[in-house]
């Protein structure tokens, strides 16, 4: 991990009059990281991304981004941010090309033809450039809300649940890109998200938020391998397996049996142990299924189950 | 901030109701025109009754500069209802798209944003009273000819020369330029409350109406706060068609408008760099 701060909140608090959308968060992305953001609908997300771009003020909170304030230094930081908040609205009435054209002549970034035609490439709009952006999809108003964020070449991008609306493939094209631009671009990737199989998949650090305060933070490994959920091993010898877990320290994991099944509450780290002690035993193991998702650790996290 | 205002610029001709002003005026100077052209004589004669035993009228006073005040006469009052179909969506019509969020993202202040769409607006009235212009002198000039100009101020019958005319003309539409500037103010800032367009039109109209009703009202109050009102200077451009000019009475009004403006932009500013923005 790099150990350059480029965002950097504290004591980040919105309260929209009686009501508190953000309280008292703290928020450290380094260079290189693709962070993920995440908390239920109404966690204070889009709040907290507002506020890092300035379009709503905190009630107190300090928030630095490039090691420097927002309030003081907005031009030149926002010249080095690209950004989707929510979902990504366009002047409708004008093509995609002039909507690109004319939010990167604002960005100061190079709007040559080529370069706009290049950035429609990237996301797969090059042969609607012309048509208006009233005729598009929502997955293709989403996918020009990521060029729009990428045509000036900023070094940190903020995506605000950037694949909300898409179909799978949508949303493998969109995850891709999002790996594409970190690993290769270097780009630092503020992805704010609901879904916690998303940011897994390519998040390195992560911090989770329900109802405005934060409930956990850290990479995405060291978070969920600690976290036991609910396995299903299908083998072939029911019987002489369970007399082998009991004869085990896997005894302490073992939950349930069927037919052919046994159910153990296991870790990330334990799940690969179990098979292997298993195989060894002679026991052949057809499948190994997950039963309790991650979404329900999500789920216990934000619903203040467990920390 | 050029290109900040180009932009604007493009944005807001990129819009159809930007165009509702330039073809209304259009059709109504044509309108006019072609009424003119076949009936006018007759209201020249009528105006003129009386004076025939008088006086001995000679050249061409059914004339372009004839043609062209009076359709600026007609048609300034009406300028304001086209003008605010642009202005009350220049702010609230970013909110409208959800637009804000991207345009406030970008490395420029909110106060170039919405000064640029202030310019923008006093841009596109220009163009508008400059289409108004060609539209009621040059192309009248062209049908009707030129003559000197009858100018009639309240019972005084004033006729300058042809070579006194184009002047008056140039500071009355420089005039209208900065009633109207007033005016598209007004809408910008209403703008800059809502997230649609029609609050910040029917808002800026109601004021006007208002305005003008409570001028109008015959009550000691009323007549005392009427000079105070903007809507009692917008029609000052008349006085560069008197004769001598009362260029205090002009510059007095010249200054409240501009004061209105400078105070309505302020005051926009203000109220939009504080504004959260939450659509």
């Amino acid at each position: 991990m790099n150990s350059e701060q480029v965002i950097e909140v504290r004591g980040l608090t919105k309260k929209f009059g009686g009501l508190t959308a953000v309280n008292n968060l703290d928020l450290n992305v380094y260079r290189g990281d693709v962070f993920g953001f995440l908390g239920p609908n109404g966690a204070g997300k889009s709040t907290t991304i507002r506020m890092l771009l300035s379009l709503i003020k905190p009630t107190s909170g300090e928030m630095k981004i490039f090691g420097k304030s927002i309030t003081k230094n907005r031009k030149e930081i926002f010249s080095k941010i690209g950004a989707i908040v929510e979902k990504p609205d366009f002047y409708l009435y004008l093509s995609a090309y002039k909507n690109l054209e004319i939010l990167g002549k604002l960005s100061g970034a190079d709007t040559s033809k080529k370069k706009i035609m290049d950035m429609l490439e990237l996301v797969g709009l090059e042969k609607r450039y012309k048509s208006k952006v009233k005729t598009y999809s929502h997955g293709m108003k989403q996918r020009l809300g990521l060029a729009q964020a990428l045509l000036h070449d900023p070094e940190l991008i903020i995506l605000d649940e950037p694949t909300t609306g898409l179909d799978p493939q949508g949303m493998k094209e969109i995850r891709d890109l999002i790996i594409y631009l970190s690993r290769e671009k270097g780009k630092t990737i503020f992805l704010s998200s609901h879904i916690l199989h998303e940011v897994e998949l390519i998040a390195t650090r992560m911090i989770i938020i329900s109802k405005g305060t934060t409930q956990v933070e850290g990479t995405v490994e060291e978070l969920l391998k600690s976290e036991k959920i609910i396995v299903t091993f299908e083998i072939d010898k029911v019987e002489d397996a369970m007399r082998i877990v009991n004869e085990s320290k896997w005894k302490e994991n073992f939950k349930s049996t069927s037919k052919s099944e046994i159910n153990f509450e296991l870790t990330k780290n334990e799940i690969a142990l179990l098979n292997k002690f298993l195989i060894e035993k002679e026991i052949l193991v057809s499948a190994v299924v997950p039963v309790r998702s991650l979404e329900d650790y999500f789920l216990r996290i934000t619903e203040g189950g467990a920390k | 901030m050029i290109t900040l205002i180009w932009l604007e610029l493009q944005k807001m001709f990129k819009k159809w109701r930007t165009y509702i002003g330039f073809i209304a005026i259009g059709f109504l100077a044509i309108v006019v025109q072609v009424a003119l052209y076949f009936t006018g004589s007759k209201m020249i004669d009528f105006q003129m009754r009386g004076m025939e035993q008088s006086f001995v009228m000679v050249g061409n006073l059914f004339n372009g500069y004839f043609i062209a005040r009076f359709i600026l006469m007609a048609l300034i009052i009406h300028i304001p209802f086209l003008i605010v179909i642009v202005g009350g969506d220049l702010l609230s019509g970013e909110a409208t798209a959800g637009t804000y969020r991207m345009l406030l993202t970008r490395p420029v202040s909110r106060f170039q944003v919405v000064t640029a769409k202030f310019i923008a607006g006093w841009i596109s009235v220009l163009l508008l009273l400059v289409w108004l212009l060609f539209l009621s002198l040059v192309v009248s000039l062209l049908l009707f000819g030129s003559g000197p100009l009858l100018s009639f101020q309240g019972m005084r019958l004033i006729i300058f020369a042809g070579n006194d005319i184009l002047w008056r003309f140039a500071c009355a539409y420089l005039f209208a330029f900065i009633s109207m500037s007033t005016v598209i103010s007004i809408s910008i800032f209403f703008s800059s409350f809502v997230q649609n367009a029609i609050g910040p039109i029917a808002a800026t109209m109601a004021v006007i109406i208002i305005f003008l009703i409570l001028s109008a009202i015959p009550v000691d109050f009323f007549q005392t706060i009427k000079p105070y009102l903007f809507t009692n200077h917008m029609s000052q451009w008349d006085g560069f068609f008197n004769d001598p000019v009362d260029y205090k009475e002009i510059f007095q009004s010249l200054w409240y408008l501009l004061a209105h403006i400078v105070v309505i932009y302020g005051i926009t500013i203000y109220i939009f760099i504080k504004k959260d923005i939450l659509s």
